[in-house]
């Protein structure tokens, strides 16, 4: 019973677009949740055309070269985390559990540097609502964002946690990590737009 | 192998080699939005060029490291437009708002 219309994509006898449902459903959020941070930076390009006194409240040296090094940072952990896909399809287990763990260092180097930026501009009184520079737009749109995406890198590192764990005893399949790495090369890729629009455009003038 | 999930086989191997070059570029054009804030270029020049970047990085991590070249194409004529059709939504409808509000302070 192989009808030509049942075997079809779309007639639900194959997998569309020849994919497993799990990939499928990441590749799914991953839109859902491009739209929701591009909301985000679309707000944040508003409220800032829309402020005569948006601050500029980075230094280049050191604020921006610090946030160039978490962006190298979180850059590496993509690299660590392909270099484990590509060994968990060529069934090497322990390889792709050592480069599953490097990931989430990465990961967790990332969150570090960050709080500490964070840390640090709370300490020059930087607030949700508030600030010393201009408008106190800056510091909601700066923890937001920001704040959503570390949120989405220590859910990464969780979420990789549990798939190096699983795919080291057997439970996970190869397909499980490349989804989980679909997953934190999508945070890497928001980044991506976060560092230019975030940082870059708020150095300070000379 | 079973376990390998869907249509792995069929993908040509992507050696290391190539994803280290992907990361070199990425880490490259990365340099020069660095560049570009350290010179300080006149602030909508340096945007577009900026979100220029952007993009161009999104596709190389989209492409390689995201593997998007070596699924169906159609997956991807899916996928791109439906995020670029909301975000338009987003840029039309709500966004020039902003530059219609600024001139009205502006009066």
């Amino acid at each position: 019973m192989k009808s030509e219309a049942i075997a079809s994509p779309w007639g639900g006898g194959a997998s569309p677009f020849a994919m497993g449902s799990k990939k499928l459903g990441m590749w799914l959020f991953i839109v859902s949740d491009s739209l929701t941070f591009s909301a985000l930076l679309i707000a944040y390009s508003y409220s800032r055309l829309n402020s005569p006194n948006w601050p500029r409240p980075f230094p280049f040296n050191p604020s921006i070269i610090f946030a160039t090094v978490m962006t190298v940072v979180l850059l590496a952990s993509s690299l660590t985390m392909v270099m484990g896909v590509s060994a968990a399809s060529r069934g090497n287990r322990g390889a792709a559990v050592k480069w599953v763990l490097a990931t989430m260092l990465g990961g967790l180097l990332f969150i570090g540097l960050h709080l500490r930026e964070w840390f640090h501009l709370i300490g020059e009184g930087l607030r949700p609502f508030s600030n010393h520079w201009g408008s106190p737009l800056f510091g909601a749109v700066f923890f937001g964002v920001t704040g959503l995406h570390m949120t989405h890198v220590a859910i990464g590192v969780i979420y990789l946690g549990i798939i190096s764990l699983g795919f080291g005893r057997g439970k996970f399949s190869a397909e499980d990590v490349e989804v989980s790495g679909l997953y934190w090369h999508f945070v890497d890729l928001v980044w991506m737009f976060v560092f230019p629009m975030v940082y870059i455009m708020s150095i300070s003038p000379r | 192998m079973s376990d390998h999930g869907y249509e792995q086989s069929a993908h040509p191997p992507v050696t290391a080699k190539t994803f280290v070059w992907v990361w070199i570029f990425l880490v490259g054009l990365t340099g020069i939005e660095v560049f570009l804030g350290y010179i300080q270029l006149e602030a909508k020049l340096m945007l577009t060029i900026l979100l220029g970047l952007s993009v161009i990085k999104a596709g190389l991590i989209m492409s390689w490291f995201m593997h998007l070249k070596y699924e169906r194409r159609s997956l991807t004529f899916w996928l791109v437009p439906a995020v670029l059709f909301c975000v338009g939504m987003m840029m039309a409808y709500f966004f020039w708002d902003s530059i219609r509000l600024g001139q009205f302070r502006l009066r």
